[in-house]
């Protein structure tokens, strides 16, 4: 199954990424320089020895925040991954086993939720919800479970016909059964390719809204609320707003590549035409 | 002939048009969802019971919400926006010169970027497989991951900051100049049409080539035309309805960008309201703008439609 020689290298260079990106947002604590929030030297330090990213709009060590906001962006966004997973897959496969009024009922609002913009909807509704960071998972998860349900709806409309599932109905199984025994194993190859790009899709959402001061709050940082807090520099020729914006890049380009590899390999596991 | 796609399109308009009261129930229930209500939400936890009256009874909060929804609703539809709660302005003459400016910049961006996406993607198709097309899909896999403020600001540092050739900061007022104008939303519409066009090439790349890969473009190769010509005369007649989807759907996707876009450049535009009030829960604005950025997107998306029906004689027969 994992043949070291059958990975390429935009999927080593994605991989290497990701590794580091997930090593600096596990170990925050032990391997940033300065704490989160402790003052350490003048506003906008250039790049020095001291400093390897220089200092931030309050003299802020950059590079312990980047680590910290690595953190913040990660822990979200995979929290609101899991969520949109969870509740798209569940409800579209029982929507496609259970068929009937429910379908119908869930693809119809599903209709309605996409045909607004996201991050429209998202402002609509942040704008009376107090702004806490598990309000962003419950918000950003359900609007994306959207896109979720509707592949793993249509995935599962295929494999509900197929004669082991009817087999399974046969024989008695309930519903819980159809849904992680016998569909789920069958889907799980599509869903997780779809992963990587929902987890991307999730960082730069929240980096969207953080941008905006709509996301994660000060004291606490990610990468987006950052880019937002060092903006000003940039008119003076600062480039410390790039630097977090170059980071959600860099996450975001290198899971990009390994799913792009995921998606590959499975699509050649099946005969090529997945 | 003409009365089975009159029949579709008046079918596809009425869709829209229901689809755009349900969003509209949709975004005046997303504003209701709190446990506790706008007002409170509004005036914090530590406001007074007299302002939260005050307020609640200004907000008509003590009428249910289904007659709430209907006078806004109302409202909407002969052209009073309400009133914003921080400014007391009128939000219909706030919105007026703000929807203008967005339009505008999303006008300039898709002028750039529509032509050159389909431009780039025919070159990708025409080159396939070679260093022309390689180097196509690697930008676009690349600046689908890029978020709008890392190229937005980029473009600052380096064209307004450290070359100085355009403003930074995108400043319109009324009675300002053509060329002044232009020179304002140079950075915010290329920004804007580099956030497009990578998607927009990739799936004009897709819908080329699966068109290429039909039997009677095989028949027109074997003919002896030339690649061009099989592109001008075969391929691209039968892509342009998936063509013109992508477009409209990237149009749409402007529409979006553009709330980010006029952050970064501190544009007097329809996005820049919308996150302002958003920030002061400024609720009735909110609900104006979310609805006006639905209809917008909702319409462009029936317009692809539509196009897709005039364009492909298949759709106009269903089953």
């Amino acid at each position: 199954m994992f043949n070291l020689k059958s990975i390429t290298i935009s999927a080593w260079i994605g991989l290497f990424f990701t590794a580091l990106f997930l090593f600096c947002a596990i170990f925050a604590p032990w391997i940033a320089p300065y704490g989160k929030a402790q003052i350490v030297g003048g506003v906008w330090e250039p790049m020095s020895s001291q400093y390897w990213l220089g200092t931030d709009n309050l003299g802020r060590d950059l590079l312990s925040r980047m680590i910290y906001g690595a953190r913040t962006t990660v822990f979200i966004a995979a929290m609101a991954t899991a969520l949109s997973f969870s509740l798209g897959s569940i409800l579209g496969f029982a929507a496609a086993v259970l068929g009937g009024w429910f379908d119908t009922i869930m693809s119809r609002f599903v209709d309605l939720l996409m045909a607004i913009p996201t991050l429209i909807f998202g402002l609509v509704v942040l704008s009376v919800l107090p702004t806490t960071i598990v309000t962003l998972i419950l918000v950003m998860g359900i609007l994306d479970s959207t896109r979720v349900y509707r592949l793993s709806r249509a995935v599962a409309v295929d494999i509900n016909v197929m004669d082991y599932v009817e087999a399974a109905k046969l024989r008695g199984e309930g519903m819980g059964w159809i849904i992680f025994r016998e569909i789920l194993p069958n889907a799980l190859s599509p869903l997780v390719s779809e992963l990587g790009l929902r987890f991307i899709y999730a960082v730069l959402f929240l980096s969207a809204l953080s941008f905006l001061g709509l996301g994660v709050q000060p004291p606490e940082a990610d990468w987006g609320g950052m880019v937002k807090e060092n903006k000003e520099g940039i008119v003076f020729g600062i480039p410390a707003a790039l630097i977090p914006a170059a980071a959600i890049a860099a996450l975001a380009i290198s899971v990009n590549l390994v799913a792009d590899w995921v998606l590959n390999r499975t699509t050649s596991l099946k005969g090529g035409r997945g | 002939m003409g009365s089975p796609i009159l029949r579709l399109i008046a079918q596809r308009i009425a869709l829209g048009v229901l689809l755009l009261f349900a969003v509209s129930v949709l975004i005046f229930v997303g504003t209701q969802i709190l446990p506790g209500d706008v007002a409170q939400s509004i005036l914090g936890q530590s406001a007074t019971p007299e302002a939260l009256a005050n307020l609640r009874a200004e907000l008509g909060l003590n009428e249910p919400a289904i007659v709430r929804y209907f006078q806004w609703l109302g409202g909407v539809l002969t052209g009073d926006l309400g009133t914003a709660l921080t400014s007391r302005q009128d939000i219909a003459t706030a919105i007026g010169g703000r929807l203008w400016n967005t339009l505008f910049l999303a006008f300039w961006a898709a002028i750039v970027s529509v032509p050159l996406a389909i431009l780039l993607g025919l070159l990708a198709v025409r080159y396939r497989n070679g260093v022309i097309d390689k180097s196509i899909s690697g930008f676009a896999l690349a600046s689908t991951s890029l978020p709008e403020f890392f190229i937005g600001y980029l473009l600052v540092f380096f064209f307004a900051v450290k070359l100085q050739w355009f403003p930074g900061i995108s400043t319109v007022y009324d009675g300002m100049p053509f060329i002044e104008r232009m020179r304002a939303i140079a950075l915010p519409a290329t920004a804007l049409t580099l956030v497009v066009l990578a998607h927009m090439m990739r799936m004009t790349r897709a819908a080329i080539l699966n068109v290429m890969q039909s039997a009677y473009v095989e028949t027109a190769e074997l003919k002896g035309l030339s690649q061009f010509d099989i592109i001008r005369r075969h391929a691209f007649p039968n892509a342009i309805a998936p063509i013109v989807n992508v477009v409209m759907l990237n149009l749409a996707f402007l529409v979006v960008g553009v709330v980010v876009v006029e952050v970064i450049f501190v544009y007097p535009g329809m996005g820049q309201y919308l996150v302002d009030h958003v920030t002061k829960r400024d609720v009735p604005v909110v609900q104006a703008v979310g609805l006006i950025f639905a209809a917008v997107y909702i319409t462009l998306n029936m317009i692809a439609d539509i196009a897709a029906i005039l364009a492909n004689p298949r759709l106009r027969h269903p089953k």
